[in-house]
């Protein structure tokens, strides 16, 4: 091929393309490669400084005092829990209703508001919504409370949730609806049980993942969980949350407290990526696919 | 209604039989007439089974749907309006000076934010500086050079980047990233870059510049992965018409892919930077948090979203909480603003849906 191409038709490749065609599929790969490696590296150090930390008494005990060695997080994974239960309970719902307004109601002017106003909301930084909560409902109340804390990530969970319930809904093919229709379902039966039933495992994963990104959420809930270091039963009181925690312990000067920041965080980690990928199993086996 | 044309239907309306027939019908009347009335009778059946069936259920339904959708406008509106009724004092107080101002002086009252505009801005932009490059090259390597069973672990990989929460960033940061800094690269820098006056002063690890590296590394995973989806929308016969031409595949990716995707390449940057802007944890622990704007790289810094998780708990004093206030206002807006266009830009390139942006 060479000798043939080398004549008067085609001239070969000058050695400053091909210098630039290789430079430029290094320097991709150099990218690629060192966008891995962070990624890699934190694994690893999660793992190393992780799990040397954790012990039964990390995942049963409340916090010890400064100076004693031992003490866990256990309240804190409850209280994170109990947050994270009332964010999805308030967030998850209100999401799904404005999805599917977007998908199956919004007509015209009003939609396009209501999507642009959900993604700029999604952009918000997570500190704003904290003092927004904050001066609403701590000020008010006069004290921190888990119930604070919840409305602010479920206030960030709301776009996150809406806008994959949309798009989930708009790839259900609209013949299924007028099947439904046309066997007399009234809408809202259809919406429920019909479309939304059939997008399910779309909107489940994108529950999932705006879950998986507020259960790490720190900023919001500095002022409206506040922390705490004992077992507290009572939603309305301050609470401890994990990554609450991490940040008091990381911050910290005392060598005890950045171990069990290691391993609160290596908690956490486990906690989110079996969030994600327990999405994508169950996504690559549904009908329809998932936001990922 | 496909069952209207069927003839075993009709002998089990009992109407139609007794319904009296007025006049002799052409044959063609007769059928159309069989028809209305088995739907009519197929609708009475409904209407029976199902008792005002529909018509409240489905508005009360829908009322319900509109006001989630109108909850997440009032969401929005109602951040915006706390904000600016709980800064009002300040506003009155210092005006526009408030952002020019250099003091922070909570003891004698006094506040000026720009220590802490800076300290965002510039630790935003070295993130970009850094960001923007790699994650063009990771997104261009994933749906343009590499091989097909590579794609989706990169691709997985760069996802899961994005899931890592800040504050565990923050504690990389802290404990690897800091002295991989202090030990390593800032003596480096100091001596072969020192004479910009960028790589200057005591080395700490923590500072500016650690800032600026963590944040590239949170912001990577949304440019690329917005990159990758405006890239995957480039027509593919735009790639053969270039490379029918007889380009290199690097001339095909600028002058057929990039070329045509820039729009929406800026769009990813700007809604990158959105994500820097507002980032708070992983920041506060590695910035120094010191209000000083200063013009090396390894000082330690202050940003607005660290200054209101440092000192908003603590603020006593109705001016201070209202000062502090004032800087998450602001940064609302500019994030809000920042957002919007990035969207805007998005959506002018995927038409609409912007795919998963989990920023």
């Amino acid at each position: 091929m060479p000798n043939l191409s080398a004549g008067a038709v085609t001239k070969p490749l000058s050695l400053w393309r091909r210098a630039m065609d290789l430079g430029a599929t290094a320097f991709a790969i150099v990218a690629a490669v060192l966008v891995i490696v962070p990624l890699l590296a934190i694994f690893v150090y999660l793992l190393i400084k992780g799990v040397g930390a954790l012990d039964w008494a990390f995942l049963t005990q409340t916090p010890k005092p400064v100076g004693e060695v031992g003490g866990g997080m256990a309240n804190a994974i409850v209280g994170s829990g109990v947050i994270l239960g009332i964010a999805s309970v308030i967030g998850i719902p209100i999401g799904i209703g404005c999805g599917i307004y977007l998908a199956e109601y919004a007509r015209g002017r009003f939609g396009d508001i209501v999507r642009f106003t959900a993604d700029v909301l999604n952009g918000v930084p997570s500190i704003v919504i904290g003092i927004a909560v904050y001066s609403l409902i701590v000020v008010r109340q006069k004290h921190f409370s888990a119930f604070s804390g919840g409305i602010a990530l479920a206030i960030m969970m709301v776009p996150t949730v809406a806008r994959a319930t949309e798009e989930m809904l708009l790839m259900v093919p609209n013949n299924v609806r007028e099947a439904a229709f046309g066997l007399g379902i009234p809408k809202w039966r259809t919406t429920l049980s019909i479309t939304l039933r059939t997008a399910s495992a779309g909107v489940i994963t994108g529950c999932m993942l705006a879950f998986a990104r507020v259960a790490g959420e720190t900023a919001p809930l500095l002022f409206t969980a506040f922390g705490n270091q004992f077992w507290n039963k009572n939603p309305n009181q301050p609470t401890a949350a994990l990554p609450l925690q991490i940040y008091t312990y990381a911050i910290s000067p005392f060598d005890e407290w950045h171990r069990q920041a290691w391993a609160g965080a290596l908690i956490l980690i486990i906690m989110i990526v079996v969030a994600v990928a327990a999405v994508r199993i169950t996504t690559s086996r549904g009908t329809l696919k998932g936001a990922s | 209604m496909s069952d209207d044309a069927n003839p075993l239907n009709s002998p089990e309306s009992p109407e139609h039989t007794q319904q009296p027939m007025t006049a002799i019908p052409t044959l063609a009347q007769a059928a159309t007439e069989r028809k209305t009335f088995a739907v009519s009778s197929a609708l009475a059946r409904i209407r029976q089974s199902h008792p005002r069936s529909s018509r409240i259920p489905d508005a009360v339904f829908k009322v319900l749907i509109l006001l989630t959708a109108a909850s997440v406008f009032a969401i929005v509106v109602f951040v915006l309006w706390e904000l600016i009724d709980k800064s009002r004092l300040s506003l009155h107080q210092f005006g526009l000076g408030f952002f020019v101002g250099h003091e922070w002086d909570p003891v004698n009252d006094q506040y000026g934010a720009m220590p802490f505009i800076y300290g965002t801005l510039v630790s935003s932009f070295l993130a970009l500086l850094m960001a923007v490059p790699l994650s063009i090259g990771v997104a261009v390597y994933v749906t343009e050079m590499c091989p097909m069973r590579l794609r989706a672990i990169i691709s997985f990989l760069v996802e899961l980047l994005a899931a890592i929460p800040s504050v565990i960033y923050g504690l990389w940061a802290i404990f690897v990233l800091a002295p991989l800094l202090r030990d390593y690269v800032e003596p480096f820098l100091a001596k072969t870059l020192g004479w910009t006056g960028l790589f200057t002063g005591p080395v700490y690890g923590i500072g500016m510049l650690a800032a600026g590296i963590i944040l590239a590394i949170m912001i990577v995973p949304i440019i690329a992965s917005i990159t990758r989806e405006v890239l995957t929308a480039v027509p593919q016969n735009q790639r053969e018409a270039v490379l029918a031409l007889g380009a290199t595949r690097w001339e095909m990716i600028r002058m057929g892919v990039l070329r045509n995707a820039r729009i929406g390449i800026v769009g990813g940057i700007i809604l990158g930077l959105g994500r820097a802007l507002g980032e708070t944890m992983a920041v506060t622990m590695v910035i120094g948090n010191r209000p000083e704007v200063s013009k090396s790289l390894f000082a330690p810094g202050y940003t607005m979203a660290s200054v209101l998780a440092n000192e908003f708990t603590e603020a006593t004093g109705d001016l201070y909480l209202s000062a502090l206030i004032e800087i998450g206002l602001a940064l609302f807006l500019v994030t809000l603003v920042v957002n919007a266009l990035a969207r805007l830009l998005v959506w002018s390139i995927t038409g609409g849906s912007t795919g998963r942006v989990r920023a």
